[in-house]
C-alpha cells in the first residue's frame, strides 16, 4: 500500500504517527506529494493525506487511515474510540480549523484564537479528569489519542494555546508529543515551523463560518451541561425526596480518636513545620491547609479521622537563634510553638494534635527504632570529613554552609540541598564553602558518624513501593521524585550531627552527638500521636486497618517516601506506612519568591493584620493550591477572585435563595413542586456533587472547589430565569412557581455551605446558622443531594457574607509586603543580609551592559571565530545576571535550550 | 430526519425491539444514548455501531480491517459532508464524487452491504427525493445503488420509496 502525504498539511501528522502501528503486518510506502494534487480519482477536490490500498481501494479520511493501521496491529473497535472519532470529526476539527485560520491567515493572536476551540479543549481536559486514565480511551494510549493529538498538535505546540488551567489536558499532551513516532511525523509535516508551516495549504481553506449562536463574552467558559439519563434524574429526584431521613446519625466525638477494626479510619499528618521560622503562605497551603481540607472532608464523610501536625524543634537552627536572642533552645522552641499554633488557629486548622517533637516521647520511640535497625545490622559507622568553622569553634551543621554546588555551579548552595538543581549536597563537597554566620571559610575535619544502610533496604522498600503506589492517591511528583532517586540507587545517608539540641544517640562513643532531622522528624508523627494517646500504637502499628495520608511540599518527598519507610521497614515492627502522598508544588509569591530575609511574601501572622478574613485566605490559597504545577499568589488576582467568585457568585446566590425566603415567604421555606426542568437542575446538581466526591477522594482539593463555584452558577441561572420576585406579583401558579423556584435554590444553598465546610468553615458556618439547617445536615456530607430544609422550614436572618475588595486597599497591601519588584520591607533580616545595591552601581552595571552588548555586536557583524563571539556572549550574559542580582529581579533563565 | 428517529429506524432495521430513548445534544441536537452498564454514548455513528453490535451483526461494520476502515470512512463521510453542508452545489459536488466512487461497486465496501449503506441511504434520502429524473441519470451509480438499498429488507420502512426510471430519456447527457 502506499501512502500520500504532503508537508504542512495537519492531516499527516497522526497518519505519519500512526504508521508505525501497521510494521510487520504490511509494507507502507509513503510518497510526498503537493498538497492539492488530486490523488483519488473519484474526488473532485483535492485530498491529503490518502492511503492506497492493495486492492485498489482508496481511504482518504485521516481518522480512517489511522484506524486501518491499528486494525492491522490487531487492536480492536471499541464504543469510546468511535465516539472520539466522531467528534474529531463533527465538533473538534470545524473549531480547530477555524482557530488555525484566525492564527495562521488571519495573524490573529490570543483570545480571538483560542475562544473558538476553548470549548473543545476543556472538553478533552474534563474527560481526562473524569475518567482519570491517562489515555482517551483507557490506560494505554490508543487511536483516540493518536488521532485527537494529531489534530491538535499545530495549535498546542505553541505553550501560548494550551491553557494552564487545563491540567490533565496539559499532560496528555506533553506525554505524546514526546513519542518518539508523534516527534517524527511533527518533524515531517512542520518542518520546525510550527504552525506557520500550515500557511499554503490553509490559505487555500474557506475562510471559517463565525461561531454560531454564542455571543463571545469574557465571563467564565460556561460548563458543558452533561446530558442527564431518565434513570439519573429519578434516582436524583428519589434521593432528594427521602430528604433528612436518609442522614445517619452523627457519629459520637471521641476522645482520643483511635482506629476502630471494620470502619475507614484515616491517619493525616502534615509535614511538621521548622519552629523558627514563621510559615509564608506557601508553607501554609503546600501542607498544613491542604491536609485540613482532607481531613475536614473526610470527617463529613463520617470517616474515623485524626490530623495531626506539631513543631519540628530539634536542630542547629534552633541553637543559633537561641544563641541571638539570649535564650535557651527549648526557650526558643516554647516562644514559637506558640507562634505556630497562634497561626494556625487563625487559619483555622482543624488538628487533632499539634504537638512539637522536643518530648521524651520523641526520644523513646527514636531511640527504639534506632536500637531495632542497629541490632538488625541497618546502621554503618564510618569516619566523616566534615566542615568545622573555627572562628565560630564548631562544626557547621549543613545549612550554614554556603558554596557553589558542585553539580550546576549555583552560587548559594546550602550544605545540605542546591535550591537550583535540587541535587543533595555533602556539605565538604560545595565548591568555596563559607560559613553562613561569619563568612570565613571553614575547614576540613574527621570525626564518627552513624550511617542508616539504606542500600541493604532497598529491596524491601522497592517491594513496598511496588504494591503501595499501583492505584494509589500518590501525586505525580511525588511518585517521580521517589522513583528517579531508586534509579539513581540509594546511598547510605548519616544519621547523626554534632550538637547538643537533639534527639541523644543511645550508643558509647556518640555521647555528645545527636540524631540529624533527616532521620528523626518523621518519627515525631509516631512520638506527637504518643503524647496524645497511650494507644498510639493502634495508629502506627496498624497498616492494616489505618489510611495514612501524608502531606508536605515536594522538597520533603525523600524524608517520606524513602528515609522513614526504609527505617520502619528495617526495624521491622509492623509500622504504618504512608498509603498516599500528597505533595504540591511551590507557591511563589507574585513574580519572586518568598523571602523572609527581604521580607517579600505574605507570612503567616501578617495575614492576620491585613483585615481580610481567615476563610478569605484559606478560599483564595486553596484555588491556586500549586496542585500538579507551581503557581503563584497575586494580590490582584486575590481581589479578582474574591470579587467574583466569591461575591458574585458564590455569595451571590446564597444571599439572593435565602432572601427570597425571608422577604416573601415570611421567613418559612416553601412547598416546592418540582417540573421537570428542576428535577433536571436537581441532577445536575446531584452529578456535580458526585464529581467533588470523586475529586476529594483522590484529594484533588483544588479542582474540587470549581465544583462548588459551578454548582452556585447554575444556582444563579435558574433564579435568573425563573425570575421569582416577579412570579411572586403574579397568578397562584406564578407564586407557586416563586415557591418552588426559591425553595430548591434555598436547598441548593445548604448543600453549598456543607461542601463549603473543609474550604471556609467559619463561612459555612454562617450559612448553616443563617439557614437554621439542621445539625445532622451540617456535619453530613452524602453522594446525593437532599431536601435537607423541607417545606415549613423556618430559617434565621439573613445577610451578606462577603465584602468587596478595593483596589485601593489591594494595593497598599502590595505595597507593604513588597509585591511587585521587590521593595524591601523595614522588617530585619533574620540570618543574612541581603543589600540591593545602591543606583550608582546600577547605573555602572547597566553601562558595562551596554558596551558589552557592542563589542558583541562588533564580533557578530565580523564574522569573527565563533569561539571569539561566545567568550564575549558569556561575558556579557555575566553582565545582566549581576544586573539583575542588583536590581533584585531574579536573572533570567536562559532561552533558546529547551529543557528536557 | 431527526437523528433520535434515524436511529429508531436502524433499530427496527436490525430486528432490535426494546427501543432505546434517546436525548439530544447541543444546537445540532447530536443524539445521546444511555447505556445501562455505561457511560451514555454520544453521536449518531458511535450508536448506530453500538447498536449494530448489540444485535450481533457485526458483519455490518465489515469483516475485514480493510472493510471496517472503509465503513468507517463512509460514516464519517456521512456525519461531515452529507449532514454538514446543504448548499445546492455541495450536494452535487458530493453526488458527483459518490457517483464517480460507485462506478465499479454494488455497495460502498465493494460486494458487501454494511451498515455504511444504512446510514448513507438514511443521510441521503432527503437530497434523492428532490432530483429531478434528469439528475437521477446523470447520478446513475447513485441511483442505482439507492435503489438497490431502498429495496433491502426492512431499511426503508415509513420514508417514501424514491422512483427511478429504468430506461435512459437524456441518453446525451454523459
Amino acid at each position: 500500500m502506499r501512502l500520500f502525504v504532503s508537508e504542512g498539511v495537519p492531516g499527516c501528522l497522526p497518519v505519519l504517527a500512526a504508521a508505525g502501528r501497521a510494521r510487520g503486518r504490511a509494507e507502507v510506502l509513503i510518497s510526498t506529494v503537493g498538497p492539492e494534487d488530486c490523488v483519488v480519482p473519484f474526488l473532485t477536490r483535492p485530498k491529503v493525506p490518502v492511503l492506497q490500498l492493495d486492492s485498489g481501494n482508496y481511504l482518504f479520511s485521516t481518522s480512517a487511515i489511522c484506524r486501518y493501521f491499528f486494525l492491522l496491529s490487531g487492536w480492536e473497535q471499541d464504543d469510546l474510540t468511535n465516539q472520539w472519532l466522531e467528534w474529531e470529526a463533527t465538533e473538534l476539527q470545524p473549531a480547530l480549523s477555524a482557530a488555525l485560520y484566525y492564527l495562521v491567515v488571519q495573524g490573529k493572536k490570543g483570545e480571538d484564537v483560542l475562544g473558538s476551540v476553548r470549548r473543545a479543549l476543556t472538553h478533552i481536559d474534563h474527560s481526562l479528569s473524569r475518567q482519570n486514565c491517562p489515555f482517551l480511551a483507557g490506560e494505554t494510549e490508543s487511536l483516540a489519542d493518536i488521532v485527537l493529538w494529531g489534530a491538535l498538535y499545530p495549535l498546542l505546540q505553541d505553550p501560548a494555546y494550551l491553557p494552564e488551567e487545563l491540567s490533565a489536558l496539559h499532560s496528555w499532551f506533553q506525554t505524546l508529543s514526546t513519542q518518539e513516532p508523534c516527534q517524527r511525523a511533527a518533524e515531517t509535516v512542520l518542518k520546525q515551523q510550527g504552525v506557520l508551516a500550515l500557511r499554503p495549504y490553509l490559505q487555500k481553506q474557506p475562510q471559517p463560518s463565525p461561531p454560531e449562536g454564542r455571543a463571545v463574552t469574557n465571563e467564565p467558559e460556561e460548563e458543558e451541561l452533561a446530558t442527564l439519563s431518565e434513570e439519573e434524574i429519578a434516582m436524583a429526584v428519589t434521593a432528594w425526596e427521602k430528604g433528612l431521613e436518609s442522614l445517619p446519625p452523627l457519629r459520637p466525638q471521641q476522645n482520643p480518636v483511635l482506629p476502630v477494626a471494620g470502619e475507614r479510619n484515616v491517619l493525616i499528618t502534615s509535614a511538621l513545620p521548622y519552629v523558627n521560622n514563621v510559615p509564608h503562605l506557601g508553607n501554609i497551603i503546600g501542607c498544613v491547609l491542604s491536609a485540613d481540607v482532607f481531613a475536614r472532608y473526610s470527617r463529613l464523610r463520617q470517616w474515623n479521622t485524626l490530623y495531626l501536625c506539631g513543631t519540628d524543634e530539634y536542630g542547629t537552627a534552633t541553637e543559633t537563634k537561641a544563641l541571638e536572642e539570649g535564650l535557651t533552645p527549648q526557650e526558643i522552641c516554647d516562644k514559637y510553638h506558640i507562634i505556630h499554633a497562634d497561626i494556625y488557629r487563625w487559619f483555622n486548622i482543624s488538628f487533632d494534635i499539634f504537638g512539637r517533637t522536643t518530648t521524651p516521647q520523641q526520644t523513646k520511640i527514636t531511640q527504639d527504632i534506632f536500637q531495632r535497625l542497629l541490632k538488625r545490622g541497618f546502621v554503618l559507622q564510618d569516619t566523616v570529613e566534615q566542615l568545622r568553622c573555627e572562628h565560630c569553634a564548631r562544626f557547621l551543621a549543613d545549612r550554614f554552609v554556603e558554596g557553589v554546588c558542585p553539580f550546576c555551579g549555583y552560587e548559594e548552595a546550602r550544605g545540605d540541598q542546591c535550591d537550583k538543581c535540587g541535587k543533595l549536597i555533602n556539605a565538604v563537597e560545595l565548591k568555596k564553602p563559607q560559613c553562613k554566620v561569619c563568612r570565613s571559610c571553614p575547614v576540613v575535619q574527621s570525626t564518627q558518624h552513624l550511617f542508616l544502610d539504606l542500600p541493604k533496604l532497598e529491596k524491601r522498600l522497592e517491594e513496598w513501593l511496588g504494591r503501595t503506589l499501583p492505584g494509589s492517591d500518590w501525586t505525580p511528583n511525588a511518585r517521580f521524585i521517589t522513583l528517579s532517586w531508586l534509579r539513581d540507587g540509594l546511598k547510605p545517608r548519616c544519621i547523626t550531627r554534632d550538637l547538643k539540641w537533639g534527639t541523644p544517640v543511645p550508643l558509647e562513643g556518640f555521647e555528645d552527638k545527636v540524631f540529624y532531622v533527616w532521620f528523626d522528624a518523621t518519627i515525631g508523627y509516631l512520638s506527637i500521636t504518643a503524647n496524645y494517646t497511650d494507644q498510639w500504637e493502634r495508629w502506627w502499628k496498624n497498616p492494616e486497618q489505618v489510611d495514612l495520608y501524608q502531606f508536605m511540599a515536594k522538597d520533603n518527598v525523600p524524608f517520606h517516601s524513602l528515609v522513614f519507610p526504609c527505617s520502619a521497614l528495617g526495624a521491622e515492627d509492623n509500622y504504618t506506612l504512608v498509603s498516599h502522598l500528597i505533595a504540591t508544588e511551590y507557591l511563589n509569591y507574585e513574580d519572586g519568591k518568598f523571602s523572609k530575609s527581604r521580607g517579600v511574601g505574605v507570612f503567616g501572622d501578617m495575614a492576620q493584620d491585613t483585615g481580610i478574613p481567615a476563610d478569605i485566605w484559606r478560599f483564595y490559597l486553596l484555588y491556586i493550591r500549586p496542585e500538579g504545577q507551581d503557581s503563584a499568589f497575586s494580590w490582584m488576582d486575590l481581589l479578582l477572585k474574591n470579587n467574583s467568585e466569591l461575591l458574585n457568585n458564590l455569595g451571590n446566590f446564597i444571599n439572593r435563595a435565602g432572601m427570597f425566603v425571608s422577604k416573601f415567604f415570611g421567613g418559612y421555606v416553601p412547598e416546592m413542586v418540582l417540573t421537570p426542568d428542576d428535577q433536571r437542575l436537581l441532577a445536575h446538581v446531584t452529578l456535580e456533587l458526585q464529581h467533588y466526591h470523586q475529586l476529594l477522594e483522590k484529594v484533588r482539593i483544588r479542582d474540587a472547589l470549581r465544583s462548588i463555584l459551578t454548582i452556585s452558577r447554575h444556582g444563579n441561572q435558574y433564579i435568573q430565569v425563573n425570575e421569582p420576585w416577579k412570579r411572586i406579583k403574579g397568578s397562584e401558579a406564578d407564586r407557586q412557581r416563586a415557591g418552588t423556584v426559591t425553595g430548591l435554590a434555598v436547598n441548593i444553598a445548604a448543600l453549598l455551605s456543607v461542601m463549603l465546610q473543609p474550604y471556609m468553615p467559619t463561612v459555612s458556618a454562617t450559612i448553616q446558622a443563617q439557614l437554621q439547617l439542621p445539625p445532622p445536615a451540617c456535619s453530613i456530607l452524602l453522594t446525593n443531594f437532599l431536601c435537607t430544609l423541607p417545606a415549613g422550614h423556618q430559617i434565621g436572618t439573613v445577610s451578606p457574607l462577603f465584602q468587596k475588595l478595593e483596589n485601593d486597599q489591594i494595593e497598599s497591601l502590595r505595597q507593604r509586603f513588597g509585591g511587585g519588584q521587590a521593595k524591601t520591607s523595614p522588617k530585619p533580616a533574620v540570618v543574612e543580609t541581603v543589600t540591593t545595591a545602591r543606583p550608582q552601581q546600577i547605573q555602572a552595571l547597566m553601562d558595562e551592559v551596554t558596551k558589552q552588548g557592542n563589542i558583541v555586536r562588533e564580533l557578530k557583524a565580523q564574522k569573527a571565530d565563533k569561539n571569539e563571539v561566545a567568550a564575549e556572549v558569556v561575558k556579557l550574559l555575566d553582565l545582566k545576571k549581576q544586573l539583575a542580582v542588583a536590581e533584585g529581579k531574579p536573572p533570567e533563565a536562559p532561552k533558546g535550550k529547551k529543557k528536557k | 430526519m431527526a437523528a433520535a428517529a434515524e436511529l429508531s429506524l436502524l433499530e427496527k432495521s436490525l430486528g432490535l425491539n426494546k427501543g432505546n430513548k434517546y436525548s439530544a445534544q447541543g444546537e445540532r441536537q447530536i443524539p445521546v444514548l444511555q447505556t445501562n452498564n455505561g457511560p451514555s454514548l454520544t453521536g449518531l455513528t458511535t450508536i448506530a455501531a453500538h447498536l449494530v453490535k448489540q444485535a450481533n451483526k457485526e458483519y455490518l461494520l465489515g469483516s475485514t480491517a480493510e472493510e471496517k476502515a472503509i465503513v468507517q470512512q463512509w460514516l464519517e463521510y456521512r456525519v461531515t459532508q452529507v449532514d454538514g453542508h446543504s448548499s445546492k452545489n455541495d450536494i452535487h459536488t458530493l453526488l458527483k464524487d459518490l457517483n464517480s466512487y460507485l462506478e465499479d461497486k454494488v455497495y460502498l465496501t465493494g460486494y458487501n452491504f454494511t451498515l455504511a449503506d444504512i446510514l448513507l441511504y438514511y443521510g441521503l434520502h432527503r437530497f434523492i427525493v428532490d432530483l429531478t429524473v434528469q439528475e437521477k441519470e446523470k447520478y446513475l451509480n447513485v441511483s442505482r445503488w439507492f435503489c438497490h438499498i431502498q429495496h433491502y429488507p426492512g431499511i426503508r420502512q415509513h420514508l417514501s420509496s424514491v422512483v427511478f426510471i429504468k430506461n435512459r430519456l437524456y441518453t446525451n447527457s454523459h
